[in-house]
């Protein structure tokens, strides 16, 4: 107790100053609420993007329809098998359902959007080029012509290596 | 009339975690990453109304197969060499009309860079990943001799140039001059990469 006492005795700590503290973490908030890109949908399928070099990055999200294509996950597996599969939205797809997706999406957007759109494809690096074919086949019949196949920057001979 | 002395202090200790409680909720949904790729043009679906005759000379040939080999004006090469083979294939000038290239200009190969055309094709069973790597290296090699040409006119790279353009963040002076810059570049070697569908077997 006398120890107590005693400090008592030599006079009060101050407090701390709390109040730049809302401040600070304000700040941080603005942070991550202008960095932040809200993530629309779970991915259902695998989706390891191969490497690229030459890439121009993809602005104005508002402005991209994204298509996944990757080997379903885990536990989707059992259902839809191993072999790649397209995802849009929330669900899985065939190949001749990317038409109408891209023509939905499309009649969301503002009115002046509607002709500059581009389609993102984010394909895992170890789907076949068989369903992108297919898929690029439906983008030009719905005249959705520019694309973007989204990769990570990095070394792109690392897609071949085994 | 009006309160006298002044009022009491609003308790502010709790903005804290308000601002705690916003502050985890967008760090656990923020993914930090703008997504890049390679930007590609989809022919339209209607042929054109002339059959346009090209020459094969002007045209060349990379196929696919579906173990990731690389057939490329009938020789068997690899990845690594498909940018320089491509860059030479460009850059011939075997008609000497182009006055910017420095190509070896053989009979056989491309008459200038305006005419000459990259068709790739691919197998369905090829690798995504393969496909993406002889994409990034056809796109390299148009970029490798645009950011030459642009060295030398502008002195500065054709990628920045270019990427400093589409950015959005750019005062619109410095895009409205880099805007004749850049399509001036890419005039002097256009982007003709011709997509056959695919083969099935």
């Amino acid at each position: 107790m006398s120890k107590f006492n005693k400090k008592k005795g030599t006079g009060d700590l101050p407090a701390v100053n709390t109040a730049s503290l809302p401040d600070i973490v304000f700040m941080l908030l603005f942070f991550f609420m202008t960095v932040t890109v809200m993530k629309d949908n779970t991915l259902k399928v695998e989706n390891t993007l191969p490497n690229a070099t030459e890439v121009k990055k993809l602005e104005k999200k508002d402005r991209i329809i994204y298509i996944y294509v990757g080997k379903p996950t885990r536990e989707y597996e059992k259902v839809f098998g191993s072999e790649p599969k397209i995802q849009l939205n929330d669900k899985f797809a065939n190949p001749s359902e990317v038409g109408d997706y891209i023509l939905e999406e499309r009649a969301k957007k503002p009115q002046e959007l509607q002709n500059v759109l581009t389609t993102a494809l984010k394909v895992d690096k170890n789907a076949n080029m068989g369903l992108i074919s297919d898929i690029k086949q439906e983008l030009r019949k719905v005249n959705a012509l520019k694309i973007n196949y989204t990769t990570y920057e990095g070394d792109a001979f690392l897609n071949v290596k085994k | 009339m009006p309160r006298r002395g002044a009022p009491p202090e609003v308790n502010a200790g709790s903005m804290a975690d308000i601002a705690f409680l916003l502050l985890i909720f967008f760090l656990v949904t923020t993914t930090i990453e703008t997504d890049a790729g390679l930007d590609r043009m989809l022919p339209p679906i209607e042929p054109p109304d002339t059959d346009v005759i090209i020459k094969q000379k002007n045209i060349f040939q990379v196929n696919i197969n579906r173990e990731g080999q690389l057939l490329a004006d009938d020789a068997l090469i690899d990845l690594k060499q498909l940018r320089a083979k491509a860059m030479d294939f460009l850059d011939n000038n075997g008609d000497g009309t182009c006055t910017y290239c420095k190509g070896n200009r053989r009979s056989e190969s491309s008459d200038n860079p305006t005419k000459a055309i990259i068709s790739l094709k691919n197998d369905r069973e090829t690798k995504y990943g393969t496909y993406i790597t002889v994409q990034n290296e056809l796109v390299g090699a148009y970029n490798d001799l645009r950011n030459r040409e642009a060295q030398r006119l502008y002195n500065r790279k054709f990628t920045d140039m270019e990427a400093e353009f589409l950015n959005p963040e750019s005062s619109t002076k410095i895009r409205d001059e880099l805007k004749d810059k850049v399509q001036k570049i890419q005039d002097l070697f256009p982007q003709k990469l011709s997509e056959a569908e695919t083969s099935t077997n």
